[in-house]
């Protein structure tokens, strides 16, 4: 009986919803980064793992920061700004000075996201943006490698992770040699590939090690599969846009290919193109950043095409070794357009546009 | 002969198991959603009557146009099925009463959509036998498509799926177009809702007499009947009764939301597309819910009035759910009293929950268009009711969901900052028909759907202005 009348509220519809929110994706993309950390950390020791922690302490640290500033309720809750830093510390090499790590976070928040206006309305990917800060700024500490599965590497920091700020960064030469690794030459394969023509041939990197991740490299991006993997796990639950990826890779792909045939003593495998360097990690982690990417069916492929296309350009003909960063930045700053250029057909409209009346 | 029935039987339910499985054989459209179905608990259910409320109320406006000029006075006896109000014009329909009694007021009462609106109120005969007195018997055969057009204006008819658009309207086929089949709609896509379900199994009669009907009226050879495959009993009943000469078929659809709009069906059963702005008249196809053309199946030979119908009654918060025939004008609360509440009960819905309105008040009766009664709980609010609204992180769910393939996302971006007439001009507003998709899957939890109502009344105020 309805002695004791209902309060009923009134709402708009629907009146159901099933979906994730903002912050349980972000929490996803965060679980499927950390096999890739923990892959870092096995790989390069106790040094990836302070930079991990500071990157992203940093990151998180800045948005909070930036909140308090402005009187605004904290937006640290979303999770978005410890991808940031997470990615941001998987993109530089291991033992990158801690001290830099963390400018690069604040820079790639502050300018990147927060200036901006927060989350969902960056334009660029902000861990691409501190890092590419840091290319700019620190282009020396930036292009140094050590030595994937070193021993002693747990206990043992790389001498250049505790640079003093503004000091310049301990030379890792010496203790490279030290731990005494054979052959190590500093470089990683993407590098020798571009400086070593003739001299180490590019294919002599086995590329099942490239696929499996036993490389140097930048902290997080050597291991193919499981970054593959980890993308899959976001894929299956629809919390990343798998199409992203796939264009990237293809347009990578059907690059290096065409190179390739024309010359295949100048230039490397579409193979090794893919499994080389950032272009897994970048593919799957950050050209799929949801934010800076376009929206509309075509335009996610247009979109992964061409940035698969401008990697492997830079890769090539550029001065730097690695293109990927430059190359997702560039696609970001397109998204926008390209969103506008290939927004779908509306059922029951043709594609011609009407003549404005 | 039994064990052949059951060997046949169980070989078609495996097929169609199959087919399900793999999705072949079922009509679609691209796009749409998979929100949970909830039919389980009314979907067995068999069609019982409702009680008489002691008091009915009859807004004037229960249709799409003009409302009815009541034609009664305060103070009037009236039997049931007697006429009570007349249509205003073509874009209207008359109005019957739902039950022997006398007039009490004609007046303001509450709706569910907000305002109050012209109703009249009827005090029923406590005792009276409420069999419908007042009937005109006509044999359709003989009719010509105009008089079955004047014919289907009498009885008051809707369209019952919710949107509650004059009927004889739609069998009138505009000038220059020719409509070439009838599309019966048995989607029942909306979630909770068996209303259509119960109604294609135990009217089907009733049902092939309407879809006659309808043919005849728009001129069309062939009719065919849509039935997502999640109501397998609904498919085989009607395929065993369509007649032999194959002018009435079933077509098996994908169980998806929203597979029941008429844009959608078109689409899914035939290829075609309805063209923006047009009706589907257009493209030569006339749609009709199967619960109109079953009422006006029964109701047309014997000339009578649409007074009741049937409504699924469900819901975590009610104690008897179940699908119900009930009197046009029953309020809410004698519903529930009736049906009894469960629960914390927070929220009353008429319609299913995707597209139906929450009401504000328990006077608010049960009119021509109410398909569902919904009373959800707090746990469901709990579930449902976003705990926070972000910015839209442009994931695209929305733009992989709309059915109509619009851009939400940009929609949405444009509306909060009240460019309306960009949201109009450039992306195409007003071929939006508000089905929730987008909002459903937001993961920003932004009222898109929402705010496109908003923008479309803007919109059209703006107009009236200009003119």
């Amino acid at each position: 009986m309805v002695d004791k009348a209902p309060v009923i509220e009134v709402r708009t519809s629907p009146h159901v919803r099933h979906t994730p929110t903002v912050d349980q994706i972000m929490r996803n993309v965060v679980y499927a980064l950390l096999p890739v950390c923990a892959f870092a950390v096995y790989l390069f020791g106790i040094s990836a793992f302070a930079l991990i922690l500071v990157s992203a302490l940093a990151c998180v640290g800045t948005e909070q920061l930036f909140c308090r500033l402005s009187n605004k309720p904290s937006t640290v809750g979303d999770f978005s700004a410890v991808i940031s830093g997470i990615l941001l510390a998987l993109t530089l090499p291991p033992g990158f000075p801690l001290w830099m790590a963390a400018l690069a976070g604040f820079v790639g928040i502050a300018l990147a996201k927060v200036m901006f206006g927060g989350i969902g309305l960056n334009v660029f990917n902000p861990a691409l943006v501190g890092r590419a800060f840091v290319q700019a700024a620190f282009p020396v500490a930036i292009t140094t490698w050590t030595p994937a599965r070193a021993p002693g590497r747990f206990w043992e920091f790389i001498p250049s992770t505790w640079t003093f700020p503004f000091a310049v960064p301990t030379p890792v030469g010496q203790w490279v040699k030290d731990i005494a690794v054979d052959g190590f030459t500093g470089a990683t394969p993407l590098a020798l590939s571009k400086l070593g023509n003739g001299v180490v041939p590019h294919f002599a990197t086995d590329t099942g090690n490239l696929f499996m991740g036993i490389t140097s490299g930048s902290a997080g991006e050597t291991s193919a599969i499981l970054i593959l993997v980890c993308g899959a796990y976001l894929a299956v639950r629809r919390m990343m846009d798998w199409r992203i990826p796939a264009a990237v890779i293809l347009g990578t792909y059907l690059t290096a290919e065409i190179f390739h045939l024309m010359d295949p003593s100048t230039y490397p495998t579409p193979m090794f193109m893919i499994l080389a360097g950032g272009l897994m990690l970048g593919a799957v982690f950050m050209a799929s950043d949801m934010v800076a990417s376009p929206v509309t069916p075509v335009g996610v492929w247009v979109y992964g095409i061409l940035i698969g296309f401008l990697t492997v350009i830079i890769r090539l003909f550029g001065s730097l070794s690695e293109g990927v960063m430059y190359a997702i930045l560039f696609g970001n700053a397109a998204s926008p357009l390209i969103s506008a250029v290939t927004q779908p057909r509306v059922y029951g409209t043709s594609r011609k546009k009407k003549a404005r009346a | 002969m039994v064990t052949g029935n059951s060997w046949n039987d169980m070989r078609e339910q495996s097929v169609m198991g199959l087919m399900r499985l793999i999705g072949l054989g079922r009509a679609t459209f691209t796009h749409g959603i998979h929100p949970p179905e909830y039919k389980e608990t009314t979907g067995a259910k068999t069609i019982r009557r409702l009680p008489f409320a002691p008091e009915m109320v009859l807004p004037l406006s229960q249709h799409f146009g003009k409302p009815s000029i009541p034609i009664v006075h305060e103070g009037q006896e009236v039997v049931r099925g007697e006429p009570i109000a007349k249509a205003d014009g073509f874009m209207s329909v008359p109005l019957h009463a739902p039950a022997t009694g006398v007039i009490k007021r004609i007046g303001l009462m509450p709706t569910a959509r907000g305002p109050k609106s012209e109703a009249i109120t009827l005090r029923l005969h406590a005792g009276a036998s409420q069999d419908v007195l007042y009937d005109m018997p006509q044999d359709v055969d003989e009719m010509t498509p105009e008089q079955i057009v004047k014919a289907v204006q009498d009885t008051g008819m809707v369209g019952l799926g919710g949107a509650s658009f004059p009927t004889h309207v739609k069998m009138t086929v505009p000038a220059g177009q020719k409509v070439d089949t009838v599309m019966v709609n048995g989607c029942e896509c909306e979630p909770y809702l068996t209303t259509d379900h119960r109604v294609m199994l135990e009217y089907s009669m009733d049902l092939f007499a309407g879809i006659r009907v309808a043919m005849k009226a728009v001129g069309a050879e062939r009719a065919i009947i849509g039935i997502e495959d999640n109501k397998p009993d609904a498919i085989r009943e009607l395929r065993k009764a369509c007649p032999g000469d194959g002018s009435v078929t079933v077509g098996v659809m994908k169980t998806k939301y929203p597979q029941g709009a008429e844009k959608m069906m078109i689409k899914a059963l035939l290829g075609r597309e309805v063209p923006s702005g047009g009706y589907p008249s257009a493209v030569g196809v006339s749609v009709y819910n199967v619960a109109t053309l079953a009422q006006l199946g029964s109701l047309l030979p014997d000339g009578r009035g649409l007074i009741e119908r049937v409504v699924t009654i469900a819901g975590p918060g009610i104690e008897h759910p179940g699908n119900y025939l009930a009197a046009l004008g029953t309020p809410l609360r004698f519903v529930l009293q009736q049906l009894g509440l469960e629960g914390d009960a927070k929220q009353l819905i008429l319609g299913g929950p995707m597209m139906g309105v929450s009401v504000s008040s328990l006077d608010v009766p049960v009119t021509k268009g109410v398909s569902g009664i919904l009373v959800l709980t707090e746990e469901e609010k709990a579930a449902n009711v976003p705990k926070q609204v972000w910015p839209c992180i442009k994931c695209a769910r929305c733009v992989q969901a709309c059915p109509i393939h619009l851009n939400p996302s940009e929609l949405g971006m444009l509306a909060a900052k009240r460019k309306y007439d960009v949201m109009e001009e450039q992306f195409h507003l007003n071929d939006c028909f508000e089905c929730g998709c987008c909002t459903y899957v937001c993961p920003s939890a932004i009222p898109l759907v929402q705010y496109f109502r908003i923008a479309k009344a803007i919109n059209r105020e703006n107009k009236a202005r200009a003119a």
